[in-house]
């Protein structure tokens, strides 16, 4: 198990540096440079020169390239061109907004679908199970913005009980954080949610059919404890690989969401960005996320291993 | 003795089709019922009825009375105290059967929790015993590995230890052999029979296999279409068939085709020449420090087919005979030694030569519908091997062709047309016969072909080949871990186990006279049924007396 993850680790570490050179690639060697296209069209030649060097640009790509690995290994991801600020700063103010948007509808898809998923395999064919199965297809289908903007008319607008956008800070104010926090997080989980719900439904039904299912009957399990100790762990591992991949989704839905709910997330930075021509800002943020990507792909990886033994000893 | 279980005017049906009609049976403390039957004969469904696990759909009249309850009425609570507790079974395919993630200790001990009540610490103690009790001791250490590093015939054992653990008066195994080589299969019928004796259970065996019937069961019930249509003590059940279904069976288990006219001349230029074949496999390093390790497959194999010759290959599963008929069939190269067929070498040759010597050997396989594309017609399926042979055909050639070898195995011209799914097991294995005979090969590599078959299709089957042999001088290469078909078709036979050839010679000599320990111990291991009938009317005879 410990060499598996180690191989694991190997192969994430690959991943990340190939990745970087990617982003590196795309962002600096390709036509125009980073100073030109910062400054735009109608700048003069004597202050590109002056952000060149600002920038370092006038030193080999390989140096440069090196110099950015090793920079962001010691926290130092250059400064932003925008906000004058080393980007470092904004990341880790922003991430503040955005990992617990993340993580908190990775959670609540995860506590919803399993459930809703297993509810509805146990009672295959029945009204019930057409019935949710209908709802998560309209869940898949809407966008998550859509969802948001439904949100926030119901319970900011009508209700008025959470606010409809801002992010007062950890701060300030914890409670009215996680409320502000609240919304976006279920408008992101609800899509997610009925895809994982989907899958968990699918792949239970499966398992049920195997032969392992029968012997557990016939050991003299009752249907719900067959259910629960042989069926859904199996289960899990489609669904694993769903959950794996939907990350990506979250992320790209944040941008999307943060900009709705006016969250001040790594999302929006990018966005923010991007539009300004921070490169320096898109370039390490974009980094991170990647290697947020990568990390929880990891994650997925080892927990395969954990629920089936069979996958340890390949690598 | 009084019957502990038993069934009377047991009706199933599923879906509103009927399965089981009015079927009877007893069983009785210490004593073995089989239950024969071919597939589809409603016997597995007999087996899950009495556990009441039917599938979904099914409805059931009659009385299946246990302990002065009637099953049939018993609701699904009622069952989980009964089931696994009083009644167990013992399933067909233990690769499946047992859950592959979690401990085998872990699935042992859920039955003994569920039912006793009893703390985790205790349940493990009773789990060591009963694994104890399956030939599993300690020195296995089997508690914390999972299904998966075990052997076929271990988790067979694991299995019979999930059934056996809370000491149920009744055992039912749905053919609990089936899927085992067989001295695995002579050991675990050895192992049912002594937990029986030992302790006192009522056990109903399911098999289609009429030797084990015979060698283990006290009493016998013959099933066809759902109907019990004859039953007794097996040795003088098996003396007295009255029934002509029970009689084509018995026939059919004892069926031998018709034995060669011509001799073979063993001194011909040999058809198939293999010489020295080594097939290895890398193993997964333990570490990247360590070197490679090589699993040898088949090493150093040589022997040779002479033209209509039919060759037996015989051995358990992992032998390697698999490996070697698909190097045979130059689907994958030796990596050493060499093969000729029709004196070139497969390997060597160019593209066109390749395809002329690929026209010259054919392959039919165990599985006929899986081996099929059921979107294909029979015309078309059958007319595959054809593109080999190029431009040479017009269409309509290629359609009489195929009409010709359809009649050739017994089919009719007009079956071209349909598809694989409306075919029966026994005419999809003449199809795939039939594919085989479109290039006119003077050799077929036959690999298990009747061993997904019921007896007496298998026989009709093996008369098939029997026939093709003498009429069109076919040579064959027949693979198989069953003795008794080898047995019955081949002239030379090859024993192989764990890469290499063990024994050779001519079939009959090697049967009866195996000289190898390894090929004693395989012959010694088959079920005979005539030798089982014998020692079953010993010992009835004595017991009357």
């Amino acid at each position: 198990m410990l060499w598996f993850a180690f191989l694991r680790l190997i192969g994430l570490l690959t991943t990340l540096l190939a990745a970087s050179l990617v982003i590196f690639v795309v962002l600096e060697v390709l036509p125009g440079d980073p100073a030109e296209v910062m400054l735009g069209l109608n700048a003069q030649p004597d202050t590109l020169a002056a952000l060149r060097a600002e920038l370092g640009l006038n030193a080999p790509v390989t140096t440069r390239y090196v110099s950015w690995i090793l920079g962001m290994f010691q926290g130092d991801f250059g400064i932003s061109y925008t906000y004058s600020v080393p980007v470092s700063e904004l990341i880790s103010e922003r991430i503040q907004v955005s990992l617990p948007l993340a993580a908190g509808s990775l959670i609540l898809s995860t506590l919803i679908a399993i459930p809703v998923g297993v509810y509805s395999a146990r009672h295959h064919g029945k009204i019930i199970d057409t019935g949710i199965m209908s709802v998560a297809q309209i869940g898949i289908a809407v966008p998550n913005f859509w969802i948001a903007i439904l949100l926030v008319y119901v319970f900011a607008i009508v209700l008025r009980i959470l606010p409809s956008g801002g992010f007062p800070g950890w701060d300030v104010s914890v409670l009215g954080s996680l409320q502000a926090l609240l919304l976006p997080v279920v408008a992101l989980a609800l899509p997610q949610a009925s895809i994982l719900a989907r899958v968990m439904r699918s792949a239970l039904l499966d398992v049920l059919h195997e032969d392992y299912i029968r012997t557990a009957r016939a050991k003299g399990l009752s249907n719900k404890a067959t259910l629960w100790r042989h069926g859904v762990r199996n289960a899990l591992i489609p669904v694993l690989t769903i959950l794996g991949l939907q990350f990506s989704f979250l992320i790209a839905g944040t941008v999307i969401i943060e900009n709705l709910f006016y969250l001040p997330g790594l999302g929006r930075l990018i966005f923010q960005g991007i539009t300004q021509r921070d490169l320096i800002v898109v370039r390490s943020s974009v980094m991170l996320l990647v290697a947020l990507t990568i990390f929880v792909t990891f994650l997925v990886d080892i927990a395969y291993a954990a629920i089936d033994p069979r996958l340890r000893r390949r690598a | 003795m009084s019957a502990i279980f038993s069934a009377r005017d047991l009706c199933v049906s599923i879906n509103g089709k009927q399965i089981l009609r009015d079927v009877d049976f007893d069983l009785e403390r210490g004593k073995i019922l089989g239950l024969v039957g071919e597939s589809g004969s409603g016997k597995s469904m007999s087996a899950l009825s009495a556990m009441q696990l039917l599938p979904e759909g099914a409805s059931q009249s009659g009385e299946l009375s246990f302990e002065g309850k009637n099953l049939t009425r018993a609701s699904d609570p009622e069952m989980t105290h009964i089931r696994g507790k009083d009644i167990s079974m013992v399933f067909q395919e233990p690769m499946t059967a047992l859950n592959p993630i979690r401990t085998i200790g872990d699935q042992v001990a859920e039955g003994l929790r569920w039912h006793l009540r009893i703390s985790r610490k205790e349940a493990w103690e009773q789990t060591i015993d009963v694994l104890e009790r399956v030939g599993l001791g300690p020195e296995y250490g089997l508690m914390d590995r999972f299904p998966h590093q075990l052997s076929g015939g271990q988790r067979q054992r694991v299995v019979i230890a999930i059934a056996i653990a809370c000491q149920p008066k009744v055992l039912i195994a749905d053919e609990p052999t089936t899927a085992l080589d067989v001295t695995v299969q002579a050991q675990i019928l050895t192992l049912l029979k002594d937990i029986v004796k030992k302790e006192q259970m009522a056990m109903l065996l399911i098999s289609h296999d009429l030797a084990v019937v015979a060698e283990m069961a006290d009493t016998v019930a013959i099933m066809k279409d759902g109907v019990i249509v004859e039953d007794g003590p097996t040795g003088e059940l098996f003396d007295n068939l009255s029934h002509p279904y029970s009689q084509k069976l018995f026939e059919a288990s004892n069926h031998v085709p018709v034995p060669r006219q011509e001799p073979v001349d063993e001194r011909a230029q040999p058809l198939l020449k293999v010489s020295n074949v080594l097939r290895q496999y890398p193993l997964s390093r333990a570490s990247i420090f360590t070197r490679r390790q090589w699993h040898r497959a088949v090493q150093h194999v040589s022997f040779s087919v002479a033209p209509r010759q039919s060759l037996g290959l015989v051995g358990e599963s992992g032998c390697g005979k698999s490996t070697l008929a698909r190097t045979i069939l130059g689907l994958t190269p030796p990596d050493g030694g060499s093969i000729q067929f029709l004196g070139k070498d497969p390997f060597a040759v160019s593209r066109n030569d390749r395809r002329d010597l690929q026209l010259g050997m054919q392959a039919v396989f165990q599985d006929p519908y899986g081996s099929f594309d059921p979107r294909h017609t029979v015309e078309r399926t059958v007319s595959e091997p054809l593109h080999l042979m190029r431009s040479d055909l017009s269409r309509e050639q290629r359609r009489k062709r195929v009409h010709e070898v359809l009649e050739s195995v017994g089919l009719a011209s007009a079956d071209a047309n349909k598809y694989p799914h409306e075919f029966s097991g026994g005419q999809r294995q003449r199809i795939a016969i039939a594919r085989a005979l479109v290039t006119n090969p003077s050799l077929i590599v036959a690999d298990e072909p009747v061993s997904a078959l019921d007896v007496s299709i298998r026989a009709q089957i093996l008369d098939l080949f029997a026939d093709l042999r003498d009429r069109l001088g076919m040579a064959y290469l027949f693979i198989s871990h069953d003795l008794s078909v080898v047995q019955a078709i081949t002239d030379r036979v090859i024993v192989m186990n764990a890469g290499r050839i063990v024994e050779e010679g001519p079939t009959g000599e090697v049967f009866s006279n195996p000289k190898h320990p390894y090929t004693r111990m395989l012959v010694s291991a088959v079920p005979d049924l005539n030798e089982a009938l014998r020692k079953r009317r010993k010992k009835e005879n004595k017991d009357t007396q």
